[in-house]
């Protein structure tokens, strides 16, 4: 899933310290599953704000909705009745949801509520970590299931670094060291003759770095 | 190895069958070229060639390839360092082409370390290529003149290619073979991390021997002389990837005020002395920290002096 | 044990204070409450092994929101004492009403001047 972190009262106060009517918008998707952007967050969410607003001297209306999802036309469409009602409008989805509702709602304004950080997925109930960088050319099968490009923080692609030790990363004690991860794998698999091939340089072009991406299925496209 | 790669002054001597003595040499953290100057009179004669560190720990300093030239300008041969974390593989080939053009000939290949705990922890890092893919890089842009993408080179550099190897990170078992890769990679000469666990390093050299590797490559032993028991207890606790044996720690605060920077100097020494008759040893890297004027003394009682002119 | 404590406090009744959710909290302070407190069993006690340690969580998470909103976090507060302990519930009833008084009506009952 996408993860993502509210971001601090402080800043949505200040985003919005010039309207009094105001929107959240949630999303049942991956942020929902992260526990940071579903109808309950957009609940805690309102009720933190309407008391800022309130111990202000400065009451906020705020109304709640949450939508299936603000990545697809389809759902993004469904506020189209009420959305002229705001002032302004907050998105607690992922970095697409506001993207596509301003899109869609040209003269509304819109702010994100979270911070977009990663792909990952629960290593248990309330934490999260990151597992792919999307990088456009899959190389997981090489490293016995993990990916360098997203988990070495230098995406080695011929690891471990010299600054491995103990089993976690030189950034951080509490980073594993991915490669150290990859190569005990191989050991305890017998195939850490697969570690002593050189892997040459990646080509980035279908990562980011190749410009913003689309991805076209002509069998969908009606 | 029959005939010069670079033409190097360090290529020779290694060719030659002398064992080698390299230093190093942070750049300023500025344009003071007369501290760098300074830095580097200390070393001149002393040594076959300086490893000019480039943004070494993350922390911005003069750019290695200029430092380099002005080093070459005081009369001694660098090893111009390049990380991966700086560039990417346009500014990669380009600086080599233009270390070259200026006469440099070592180059040593290096990841980088990641700039969180450098003084631009802000920064987005490149890490295009890594280390490995730089080495083999080098490599073909000598030996097949031909860039990354394949394209011809109008006249290749003729670069000596080291890399660095951490015997003491882990895991322990895969070192030797990230060596080896190394090597086979094109990696001419190798530099190690700063050895203090002496029984650990022994135990990677015979492995080492035992699979061949420095019948391929000039292994170098890194050398650093503790200063003082903080550093020690620094190195020991601070840095990823170093292992400072207590019974070292032990020894400097022995040594008692005033004298634990000679114990150390004398445990370098000792270090020195073994490493001349270790097999696959081909040489000493010193890196002697901040400590440059201390390399003439420590070279005269490791009896590396004077050095070979070939 | 006919237990006398302070006739401000308004009892709500949860199953298990696993079952109190932030939302609860922070409505009870949206809406005009002064303070807030769950009073939950020992800890190590729950019969569904890990409800009062839950709500204590969540009470942090009211306590640091009120903090952020520049709110005196004291006003909400997380209690364990045993079903055993009437004298201890009516002691710990006084405490936050004491404590609640010394802090003042709740910024969102206080007028602002026009």
């Amino acid at each position: 899933m996408i993860v993502a972190d509210r971001k601090p009262l402080q800043e949505i106060l200040e985003m919005i310290k010039d309207f009094n009517k105001i929107l959240i918008i949630g999303c049942k998707g991956c942020v929902t599953v992260c526990n940071v952007g579903g109808s309950k967050e957009v609940g805690i969410l309102a009720s933190s704000l309407k008391i800022a607003r309130k111990k202000e001297g400065r009451p906020l209306e705020i109304d709640e909705k949450t939508l299936e999802r603000q990545c697809d036309p389809e759902y993004v469409d469904q506020i189209k009745d009420i959305v002229n009602d705001y002032d302004a409008i907050i998105s607690m989805a992922c970095g697409v949801g506001p993207q596509f509702l301003s899109e869609r709602y040209p003269d509304s304004r819109f702010f994100p509520a979270v911070n977009t950080t990663f792909f990952g997925g629960a290593l248990q109930h309330g934490i999260w970590e990151e597992r792919c960088a999307g990088c456009g050319t899959c190389v997981i099968h090489y490293f016995e299931g993990m990916c360098p490009i997203a988990r070495c923080a230098k995406s080695l692609l011929n690891g471990p670094c010299g600054g491995s030790a103990g089993g976690k990363c030189e950034i951080s004690k509490d980073v594993d060291c991915i490669w150290d991860l990859i190569v005990k794998k191989k050991m305890e698999q017998g195939r850490l003759d697969d570690l002593l091939e050189f892997r040459p340089a990646k080509d980035w072009t279908t990562s980011r770095d190749g410009g913003p991406r689309k991805s076209v299925r002509e069998e969908l496209v009606q | 190895m029959s005939e010069l790669k670079s033409g190097s002054n360090l290529e020779k001597v290694l060719k030659a069958g002398h064992f080698a003595f390299t230093g190093e040499c942070g750049p300023p953290q500025g344009a003071n070229v007369e501290h760098l100057k300074e830095k580097a009179h200390h070393l001149k004669g002393c040594v076959d060639a300086v490893n000019i560190t480039d943004n070494q720990t993350a922390v911005v300093r003069m750019s290695s390839w200029a430092a380099s030239i002005i080093l070459m300008q005081e009369g001694l041969e660098p090893n111009f360092q390049m990380v991966c974390r700086d560039r990417n593989r346009l500014a990669i080939q380009s600086d080599i082409l233009g270390i070259y053009a200026h006469g440099i000939r070592n180059m040593l290949c290096l990841s980088g370390d990641h700039q969180r705990f450098g003084n631009h922890p802000q920064a987005k890092n490149v890490f295009d290529i890594d280390s490995m893919q730089l080495i083999h890089t080098v490599k073909t842009m000598r030996d097949e003149g031909k860039f990354m993408n394949g394209e011809d080179i109008d006249v290749p550099p003729k670069l000596f290619i080291g890399a660095a190897s951490n015997p003491f990170a882990d895991p322990f078992e895969f070192r030797v073979h990230r060596l080896a890769k190394k090597i086979a990679a094109g990696a001419d000469f190798i530099q190690t991390q700063c050895i203090y666990n002496m029984d650990r390093f022994r135990e990677f050299m015979k492995n080492a021997v035992d699979m061949g590797l420095h019948e391929k490559c000039y292994i170098l032993a890194g050398v650093t002389p503790m200063k003082s028991v903080g550093m020690a207890r620094y190195m020991a606790k601070q840095v990823p990837g170093m292992d400072v044996p207590d019974s070292l720690i032990e020894r400097l605060r022995g040594a008692g005020k005033g004298n634990v920077a000679q114990e150390g100097i004398k445990f370098a020494l000792e270090q020195i002395e073994e490493f001349k008759e270790m097999e696959g040893i081909a040489g000493v890297h010193l890196m002697a920290i901040e400590w440059e004027h201390m390399v003439p003394e420590i070279a005269e009682k490791a009896g590396v002096l004077p050095r070979p002119q070939v | 044990m006919r237990l006398s404590y302070p006739s401000n406090v308004k009892i709500i009744q949860v199953p298990c204070t696993g079952r109190v959710d932030i939302l609860h909290l922070l409505r009870a302070i949206e809406d005009g409450a002064d303070g807030v407190y769950v009073a939950g069993c020992l800890e190590g006690e729950c019969h569904f092994i890990d409800g009062n340690l839950k709500a204590r969580k969540r009470v942090q998470y009211v306590k640091k929101t009120l903090e952020e909103v520049g709110i005196e976090p004291e006003r909400v507060e997380m209690f364990n004492l045993s079903a055993g302990e009437g004298p201890r519930f009516a002691e710990i009833a006084r405490e936050m009403s004491e404590r609640i008084k010394e802090l003042g009506p709740s910024p969102l009952n206080v007028k602002k001047a026009a």
